[in-house]
């Protein structure tokens, strides 16, 4: 029976960060949280393998903030148990620091067959973390997975790759990368919120971890702004559909982008 | 004396290598190092010569069967055994989901940093690399830059033209090497159903969102693509979701820059405008007035696409005689 467990991240909602007017820089401080989509896609997918297969699901997230609620919430989409690392390190850790953070908590929790992680996460959409994961925990990586089977020992996943669909076999223990193509995750009803609130849910300091508080960044970020907007934003009137478009086309062709 | 010398660019994608050789050579340029093409593979001696004409200083070539499937282990130890003899400056990756895999793989081993999906890459005042990438869903553009070396970027396809091939043709140097066995077996490969001609060298692209009711409807937005000498593309909703594509535009799918965009039904989700950015003009067919998109617009058509298409449709047909 498996033991797998599930790195989420608690990122940044992008649907709600705010720009500063005057000087164009994102407001992420004060923009609200969630557990980033595809992990959500991650979670989802080890609890179905349990379901088929018993064994166990553990959450794991390494956050600045206190990420408990967020974690309660994959308690009541099925996760066993919840790890949190919180480290004030982690608020400008690259993705290289997550990943030695992460890799050391899980081997603190103790051996394990699958690693399950989304594709990237929806804030800064990098990719990184999961393989470089899998590099630390020297386990098989496979990424891009949207569909998966476990056959004994062996799992059989469908990559979403560029131009094709690869099918690979790989024995575990494992990591695997999901995109969201690969199920729909559960909305917790109110009695799984409920059982949720009796599971375990664990904080881990990096010093539990043995590790120093300061992490090695390999990456700066040296400025987050909005992207500037040049568009024209011509508005193109009439009194029906057809007047419409053709005041669109002859705007098109006035401004040189259709050749009349 | 640096240790680090030289800027390598990779890619299992021959034409993304061929655009990553443009900049690469921009970069070896300003730090007057040498720019080497890296070909990994099985059967690759076509690629390393082609390579060659694209104003690299060497292609190194790593052929062997271990590679024959594409799994990432032989590429990666390849890579680093190529990083041991000379460890590079900074190394180009072009941006696949293999690459960018490949990629963060590589920088874990080599203990260094990684930007993925690069979209503009410069030398600053220390001599290090400033990249700038897409962040927060296409709210943010973040500038970063380096700690240590090397220096790992990915370049998604189309961030950079295809430089003219030059006269003079680059050495190519045979590299013999132990490499790891995959970890994985490759069991099945099924090649995507993908369109016809690929999105990104479309001129004119009309994309359909979840305000298209039905599949069937695309003909309509495909028969504006062909007055137009264009190609239809579609948000990752509807590939996704109601699974009528396999690819999508966007900041996870394709990125397009056409000179002609024309987005109907289409809200202007974030992470969609991260993919048609760069689009030269932007024209927005949406019945609600205040739908994102039309901010991201230069043409803002507030409407019915079922009214407007086919009205478009009729209207070009009289001004092109089709």
């Amino acid at each position: 029976m498996p033991r797998m467990i599930v790195c989420l991240k608690y990122a940044v909602d992008v649907s709600q960060i705010k720009v500063d007017a005057a000087t164009r820089k994102l407001l992420t401080a004060d923009a609200p949280r969630k557990i980033s989509d595809f992990d959500k896609n991650a979670l989802e997918e080890a609890v179905k393998i349990r379901e088929k297969h018993g064994g166990e699901v553990i959450a794991l997230t390494a956050t600045a903030e206190n990420a408990s609620t967020a974690l309660r919430e994959a308690l009541a989409m099925g996760a066993d148990k919840a790890y949190m690392v919180q480290a004030s390190a982690l608020q400008n850790a690259d993705t290289m620091g997550t990943a030695l953070i992460l890799a050391e908590a899980i081997k603190k929790i103790g051996s394990f067959d699958l690693i399950l992680c989304g594709e990237a996460s929806i804030d800064s959409y990098s990719g990184q973390v999961g393989p470089r994961l899998g590099e630390l925990l020297k386990v098989p990586v496979v990424t891009y997975v949207n569909k998966l089977e476990l056959e004994g020992d062996v799992l059989k996943a469908e990559r979403s790759l560029d131009e094709c669909i690869e099918v690979v076999r790989v024995k575990m223990p494992a990591l695997i990368t999901v995109t969201k193509e690969i199920n729909v995750p559960r909305v917790p009803t109110l009695m799984d919120v409920i059982k949720a609130s009796r599971k375990e849910l664990k904080t881990i300091t990096p010093a539990d971890l043995g590790i120093s508080a300061d992490l090695p960044t390999t990456i700066k970020v040296m400025d987050v702004s909005a992207p500037k907007v040049e568009r024209k934003k011509v508005k193109i009137s009439g009194e029906n559909p057809k007047e419409i478009a053709e005041n669109l086309i002859k705007t098109l062709i006035k401004d040189g982008v259709l050749g009349g | 004396m640096s240790a680090f010398k030289g800027v390598w660019v990779f890619s299992e994608n021959l034409d993304l290598a061929m655009e990553m050789l443009s900049k690469g050579r921009e970069l070896a340029n300003k730090l007057q190092t040498e720019l080497a093409a890296i070909v990994i593979g099985y059967n690759v001696k076509e690629q390393a010569e082609e390579l060659a004409k694209y104003g690299t200083d060497r292609v190194y070539v790593v052929d062997s069967p271990n590679c024959r499937n594409l799994q990432t282990e032989p590429y990666l130890s390849a890579l680093m055994h190529l990083a041991s003899k000379q460890p590079p400056e900074i190394i180009l990756i072009g941006s696949t989901r293999r690459g960018r895999e490949l990629a963060a793989r590589l920088a874990t081993r080599l203990k260094v940093g990684l930007v993925q999906d690069v979209f503009r890459l410069d030398i600053n005042d220390d001599g290090k690399i400033t990249a700038a990438r897409v962040v927060y869903g296409g709210s943010g553009i973040a500038l970063t830059t380096y700690q240590i070396k090397p220096q790992i970027a990915t370049v998604p396809p189309r961030t950079f033209d295809k430089p003219k091939p030059s006269e003079k043709k680059a050495e190519i140097v045979y590299e013999s090497l132990e490499l790891e066995e995959p970890k994985t077996e490759v069991v099945e490969i099924r090649t995507a159903e993908t369109a016809k001609a690929r999105i990104e060298e479309a001129s004119v692209v009309i994309c359909g969102g979840r305000g298209v009711a039905k599949k069937d409807d695309f003909k309509m937005l495909e028969e504006l693509a062909n007055i137009l000498g264009g190609q239809v593309g579609a948000t990752r909703p509807l590939a996704e979701d109601r699974k009528w594509f396999h690819e999508w535009i966007g900041l996870s799918g394709k990125k397009i820059k056409p000179e002609i965009y024309i987005g109907c039904g289409i809200s202007g989700m974030i992470q969609h405008i991260a993919g048609i950015r760069d689009s030269k003009v932007i024209v927005a067919i949406n019945n609600d007035p205040n739908a994102p998109i039309f901010e991201m617009a230069d043409y803002i058509v507030v409407g019915d696409m079922y009214q407007i298409v086919p009205a478009l449709i009729e209207s070009l047909r009289t001004v092109f005689k089709k």
